[in-house]
């Protein structure tokens, strides 16, 4: 074992096929209680039209076999709970456990959308205290907690800035994007109706504020800003990027997925940005569970408030809350029910927990990510140099001097105990290094990155083909992607049973 | 503050490595004019604690101690603790995207389970990774039908949830789409004949739900072949995935659309929920959202990895198929948990306690002076009922018995005023239905 690695030891894990190679018929792993009332005769009830035998190739086993399957299977994943995970541009901060617990709460977890508002006093006073801190945090007059996650978020923001444009009698035509954006906002720009037009950053990672004021014309409905932006840079003129809009009549969208650089800091609201989405998931500390589930609330300026999506939630005399189902001039419902309400009871509980010290939180996220510039600038070059806020970006240049890249370095790092950073992102950094070590992280631990990262790139100038094979100690090694999706195999199926492979 | 790892030397001593005064230094490009000076007005710092007594003081104000009748689209089944205690594991719980496949494979290989498990379930041959819900996962069926066809007018049977026909509209509006509703007929189901004069060579899609929104099973040939006929897709709506242990699946369906909140996740007032994309192996390339697929790595062992992405918005941009990114993969996560602990007889089971408990209940009401069924098609776990005076009225009379009404389908259906969509699951007690049966006959008896 290499002597550099210092975060990690080998051990063994356990092997596991599918749950479906385990199963053998009678076995079964939860029983129900008794029927009490008769039973339902299947024939009259459903006719034989409606019936279906027994499901071929579902799994049975017994309620033990399912423990250990899903335990080994979990012992061969990374998360933030084992250790830094400083995946750039998502966030990857402790989630509290408390707010597990409370979302499981009974009065919490168990109840319906459609009971009745006098029976759901308690759910609606926790929406309504949500959107008064997020409304605080942001700095905006409006919000809704209706999308699921950031793109469904930045599709509702997207729905009102046309809803607003149309009114007004033109919805215009384009919607301008940074090349340094996430995929999601052309994605979401076409969802909405809109053509995209890139726009290009200037030298310094920056949007070209004299290119820009070319390019808003009539024909734009909004700019979709992401600040800081993906290199981690704060938009500096974005006070006159939101004044050469308006100027014209389109407004300014913010990406929000960065705002663990600004909660306590600055508000949005006060740069001029019209609309915005958060990621509860990314800066309010919701678990990402694997890839979700996420909340995107928007936040918006009074001018966009009547396009809300329904229902509302309003505050009648008394302090009695209600849902108000009709709005003449509502978007619509992006999502049935009243958003992913789990999701945004976890983001209120880790809100409280902080109060206002959750600037603390943004001061240590950014202190934690200048702390690895500084001691990595120079090991890997720094293709920007303005200030870093809560990410910071290199690129692989001077590895790739000698055969090796981001990708290679992301997955070495895999060896040294930590998740790779976010690679080849973003898109105007060739071979990007994109690190966000979040305020989570302790001194110690990003000590350990940094040394982890600096034994990879004396490894990359020394015994470049180590670090190009690697990762060496996980229980697959590099997997064959383009045979995946040349040939694939996306679900179990049972083996052909052995007369019809004689046939 | 409890989760910050940090002592105010640590602070001092990473500032004094980076070569910076003070904190403040380290925003010095937030222009001075937007920094904020105050603190920002919100209650807090709690106490775990005091978290935990915040919530517990509004969980107090909701409905706890009443019993449902509810369901419409969010159902009440019985969950193992085994499920939750998995599902909490730091490991499931706390990792992001599998991305990175060779520190992933626990995640990738749960996905690739809960793919298969759907395929199983809805009769077709490839299942996503998850989409937000049963209501986007079908407007997305429906952009993928328009993909695949490239027509531009969908027929959506007016008895699909209204919930997922808003959502559908929101997302019609800008795509060029033509949503139109077909009625249904007087036994509940998708009127056949007016479908088939709707049906032009024109026509993306025909999406159905079933059972419907008043709990009335569809027949799935006739429509499947009406659909078909003018070269439209035909999709399936499922909001109550527990009817696929008993009832056919939708095989004769282009794409399924599901929510899976039935399989082991709380009805947590809307969500998070699970929604399920399934469909054709001809047509995956056109399905939105993430999938797992099976491979091997340089050793030859089997591995997974996320797979296709050509399709997706990090790689495709403004061509992709949809602009989904975060889907929601730990609620799939429990319901593959879930599944897995049910098994085949379990689910089985369940599913056939539903039908008798529903069944047991409507027989019950039927006794009730007044108290008619509104449809006669065949029904699950939920059914229509006909009462002699407004529903609202009578729920809130309920309400004093510590009970929660049926769904009033007069605020969505104005032609159904009086109708009400009761539902009884396995959790639902005889002891409780009965009572139930007592509380809406002593209502109805009560002068107006």
């Amino acid at each position: 074992m290499n002597e550099k690695i210092k975060k990690v030891s080998r051990h063994i894990n356990q092997n596991e096929g599918l749950i479906f190679e385990k199963s053998s018929p009678g076995k079964r792993a939860f029983e129900l209680p008794p029927l009490d009332v008769p039973p339902a005769n299947l024939g009259e009830a459903l006719g034989t039209n409606y019936r279906r035998e027994g499901i071929e190739g579902f799994p049975e086993v017994s309620e033990i076999e399912v423990i250990r399957h899903f335990t080994r299977l979990s012992t061969w994943n990374h998360a933030i709970d084992l250790g830094m995970y400083p995946l750039g541009s998502c966030t990857m901060k402790y989630n509290p456990r408390v707010n597990e617990f409370v979302a499981r709460l009974d009065g919490i977890a168990t109840e319906h959308p459609y009971q009745p508002q006098e029976l759901s006093q308690g759910c609606l006073k926790i929406l309504r205290l949500l959107e008064k801190c997020l409304l605080e945090i942001t700095g905006m007059d409006a919000i809704t907690l209706q999308p699921a996650a950031g793109a469904q978020g930045e599709m509702t923001g997207l729905l009102l800035i046309r809803a607003y444009l149309q009114k007004q009698g033109n919805p215009r035509k384009k919607v301008l994007i940074p090349d340094s954006a996430h995929g999601t906002n052309p994605a979401t720009a076409v969802i909405a109706g809109y053509e995209v037009e890139n726009i290009k950053s200037e030298s310094h990672g920056q949007i070209d504020v004299e290119k820009l004021r070319e390019q808003v014309t009539g024909d734009v409905a909004a700019l979709m800003l992401t600040n800081p932006s993906t290199l981690g840079i704060f938009e500096q003129r974005i006070a006159e990027i939101a004044e050469i809009l308006h100027a014209k009549g389109a407004l300014l969208y913010m990406d929000g997925a960065n705002m663990n650089a600004l909660t306590g800091v600055a508000r949005p609201g006060d740069l001029g940005v019209d609309v915005m989405h958060l990621n509860l998931h990314k800066t309010f500390s919701t678990p990402h569970g694997g890839g979700g589930p996420g909340a995107g609330p928007v936040a918006m300026k009074k001018i966009l408030e009547p396009f809300r999506p329904v229902p509302i939630l309003v505050e009648k005399e008394g302090g009695r809350l209600c849902l108000e189902p009709v709005r003449p001039d509502s978007i619509g419902k992006v999502k049935a029910f009243s958003g992913n309400f789990g999701v945004l009871v976890r983001a209120l509980a880790y809100i409280l927990a902080y109060g206002p010290g959750v600037r603390q939180a943004t001061e240590d996220a950014v202190l934690n990510a200048n702390y690895i510039r500084k001691q990595l600038a120079g090991v890997y070059e720094l293709p920007y140099s303005l200030p870093s806020m809560h990410e910071v970006v290199f690129s692989d240049a001077i590895q790739k001097k000698n055969g090796v890249n981001t990708m290679d370095i992301a997955k070495r790092l895999i060896d040294y105990g930590f998740h790779p950073y976010t690679t080849a992102f973003p898109l105007i950094v060739p071979g990007a290094l994109m690190i966000e070590p979040t305020e989570s992280e302790s001194k110690e631990e990003c000590d350990l990155f940094i040394d982890a990262m600096k034994a990879i790139a004396q490894e990359a100038a020394t015994n470049p083909e180590l670090v190009k094979t690697a990762p060496h100690t996980t229980r697959v090694r590099r997997l064959d992607e383009v045979g995946a999706a040349r040939k694939p195999v996306l679900r179990w199926k049972p083996a052909p049973l052995h007369s019809e492979a004689a046939d | 503050m409890r989760y910050l790892p940090k002592s105010p030397a640590e602070r001092q001593e990473m500032l004094a490595a980076i070569g910076a005064k003070s904190i403040d230094e380290l925003f010095s490009s937030i222009p001075e004019r937007f920094r904020l000076r105050e603190a920002l007005k919100i209650p807090g710092p709690y106490s775990e604690t005091e978290v935990i007594q915040y919530f517990k003081d509004r969980a107090a104000e909701n409905s706890v101690g009443y019993t449902s009748f509810l369901g419409a689209g969010v159902y009440n089944h019985l969950r193992s603790v085994v499920t939750d205690a998995i599902i909490q594991r730091g490991e499931f719980l706390t990792s992001y995207t599998p991305y990175q496949a060779e520190i992933s494979q626990g995640t990738l290989q749960a996905i690739f389970e809960f793919q298969t498990l759907m395929s199983q379930l809805t009769g077709q041959e490839v299942a996503n990774a998850s989409m937000y819900d049963g209501s986007t996962a079908m407007t997305e069926a429906v952009l993928m039908a328009e993909r695949l066809t490239s027509r531009q007018r969908v027929l959506v049977a007016r008895s699909v949830h209204p919930e997922y026909r808003d959502v559908l509209k929101t997302y019609a509006k800008n795509s060029g789409l033509h949503v139109e509703e077909i009625p249904f007929a007087t036994n509940g189901t998708v009127d056949l004949q007016k479908l088939k004069g709707a049906l032009k060579d024109d026509v993306a899609a025909v999406v159905v739900q079933s059972p419907n929104f008043f709990g009335v099973i569809e027949s799935y040939a006739p429509l499947a072949e009406a659909a078909h006929a003018s070269g439209a897709m035909f999709v399936v709506a499922i909001t109550e995935g527990v009817t696929l242990g008993l009832l056919r699946p939708p095989s004769e369906a282009d794409i399924v659309a599901m929510e899976g909140q039935s399989f082991g996740l709380a009805p947590s007032y809307g969500g998070p929920f699970a929604g399920v994309i399934a469909s054709r192996d001809k047509y995956v390339r056109q399905m939105p959202g993430r999938l797992a697929g099976q491979t091997t790595d340089s050793e030859g062992r089997r591995g997974f990895v996320l797979t296709l992405a050509t399709r997706e918005q990090h790689i495709r941009r403004e061509k992709a198929t949809s602009n989904i990114c975060t889907n929601q993969a730990l609620c799939a996560l429990a319901a593959t948990v879930h599944l897995t602990l049910l098994g085949k007889e379990g689910l089985r089971e369940m599913a056939e306690q539903n039908l008798s408990k529903a069944h047991f209940a409507l027989s019950e009401l039927l006794k009730i002076p007044g108290v008619k069924r509104t449809f006669d098609a065949p029904f699950f776990n939920e059914f229509t009922i006909e009462l002699p005076r407004s529903v609202k009225i009578v729920n809130s009379q309920l309400m004093h018995e510590k009970i929660v009404g049926p769904f009033a389908l007069g605020t969505p259906y104005p032609e159904l005023t009086k109708r009400a969509l009761v539902c009884v699951t396995e959790t639902t007690t005889r002891a409780e239905i009965e009572r139930f049966a007592g509380a809406l006959k002593g209502a109805l008896e009560q002068p107006v």
